[in-house]
C-alpha cells in the first residue's frame, strides 16, 4: 500500500527551456501538419513569438527533469504497474520556443480500490515563466498490483 | 476571437480528425519526442513481464491527437482547459478518430466559453480516450 502520508509531498522544482528542434520533433511524432507548429516563419506570420508549445507538450516538458519517475520511486511504485488514468490542463498563456518554464509539483491525493489491488495517485503541477502563471496540470495514475509475474 | 465560419451551437460537431494507424514506429518516435521513455510502450519483453500481451500506446499520444483536433479548429490561445480520461488501453494498429461536440455555452466574466465533449475511438468505434475542453468564443 502507498503511504497516504505522501499527500502533500513536493517534488523537486525544475526549470526547462523550450527547444525549437524538440517541438518540431514532437509535432512530427503526433502527425501534426499545421505549419504553425513546424516552421518558425509560419508561426511568426501567424502572430506567435516563435513556435508555440502544443496543448499537451507541457506534460512532456515536465518529464525533462533528471528522473521523470522520481516520485514513483519515492512512493514505492513499480513503473511497470502504472497506467495513466486522467490528465487535465488549465491554460493561462501559450508559451513558445525559447521560453524557460518552471514546474512545481506535489502529490495531492492517494486512495485505493478493489481491496488495495488498484491504487490511485494524483499529482498537481503549476507551470510558470518567471512569475507569470502559464498553466496547471493534474495527473492521475493508476497502480495495478498483480500477485505474481508470468513469464 | 471568432470561430470560423459560424458561431457553433449546442449539439454541433466540430471538425473531426483521423490519424494513421498507430505503428510500433509511431510509439518509438513518440517516446523520443515526448520524453516518456516508459518501456511498457516500446519494449515487448518489459510489457510481457508485466502481464501485457503487447506494448501499447501512450495515452498522451492519443491526447495529442485530440489536441490537434482542437488547435485545427480554433487558435490555440482560445483553449482554456483540456481534460481527458483514459478509458481503455490503445493498442498497436489502432486507427484513432477524434470527434468533438458542443455540450454547452457558458458566459463567465466578459467572455463566452463553450464546453466541447471529446472522444477518441479506434477503427471499431471503441472509445480509448474521452474528455472535454473549454474554448473561448469572444
Amino acid at each position: 500500500m502507498i503511504d497516504p502520508q505522501f499527500v502533500g509531498f513536493e517534488l523537486p522544482v525544475h526549470t526547462q527551456e523550450v527547444e525549437k528542434g524538440r517541438l518540431r520533433f514532437f509535432s512530427r511524432a503526433i502527425g501534426e501538419t499545421d505549419p504553425v507548429y513546424l516552421d518558425e516563419d509560419d508561426a511568426k506570420a501567424a502572430g506567435w513569438r516563435s513556435l508555440p508549445v502544443p496543448p499537451t507538450f507541457l506534460f512532456c516538458l515536465d518529464m525533462e527533469r533528471c528522473n521523470p519517475y522520481d516520485y514513483l520511486e519515492t512512493l514505492g511504485i513499480e513503473l511497470g504497474e502504472v497506467l495513466h488514468g486522467e490528465q487535465s490542463f488549465q491554460y493561462h498563456e501559450v508559451p513558445c520556443a525559447g521560453d524557460r518554464l518552471t514546474f512545481r509539483s506535489r502529490i495531492t491525493d492517494i486512495w485505493a480500490r478493489k481491496a488495495g489491488t488498484m491504487e490511485f495517485v494524483v499529482r498537481d503541477t503549476d507551470v510558470f515563466r518567471g512569475e507569470t502563471p502559464i498553466a496547471e496540470l493534474r495527473s492521475t495514475i493508476i497502480i495495478r498490483h498483480r500477485d505474481n509475474h508470468e513469464s | 476571437m471568432n470561430l470560423d465560419p459560424h458561431s457553433p451551437e449546442v449539439g454541433d460537431d466540430i471538425p473531426e480528425l483521423s490519424t494513421a494507424p498507430i505503428s510500433r514506429l509511431t510509439l518509438a518516435l513518440y517516446a523520443g519526442a515526448s520524453g516518456d521513455h516508459n518501456p511498457i510502450h516500446v519494449d515487448l519483453d518489459f510489457a510481457r513481464y508485466h502481464g501485457m500481451t503487447d506494448v501499447f500506446a501512450h495515452g498522451m499520444l492519443v491526447t495529442a491527437y485530440l489536441g490537434r483536433m482542437l488547435s485545427n479548429w480554433v487558435p490555440q490561445q482560445a483553449i482554456r482547459s483540456f481534460a481527458v480520461r483514459f478509458v481503455a488501453i490503445c493498442e498497436v494498429h489502432d486507427q484513432i478518430s477524434c470527434k468533438g461536440r458542443i455540450l454547452e455555452k457558458i458566459t463567465a466574466n466578459d467572455e463566452t466559453l463553450i464546453k466541447v465533449e471529446l472522444t477518441a475511438s479506434n477503427q471499431h468505434g471503441v472509445a480509448r480516450v474521452v474528455g472535454d475542453a473549454l474554448v473561448a468564443l469572444r
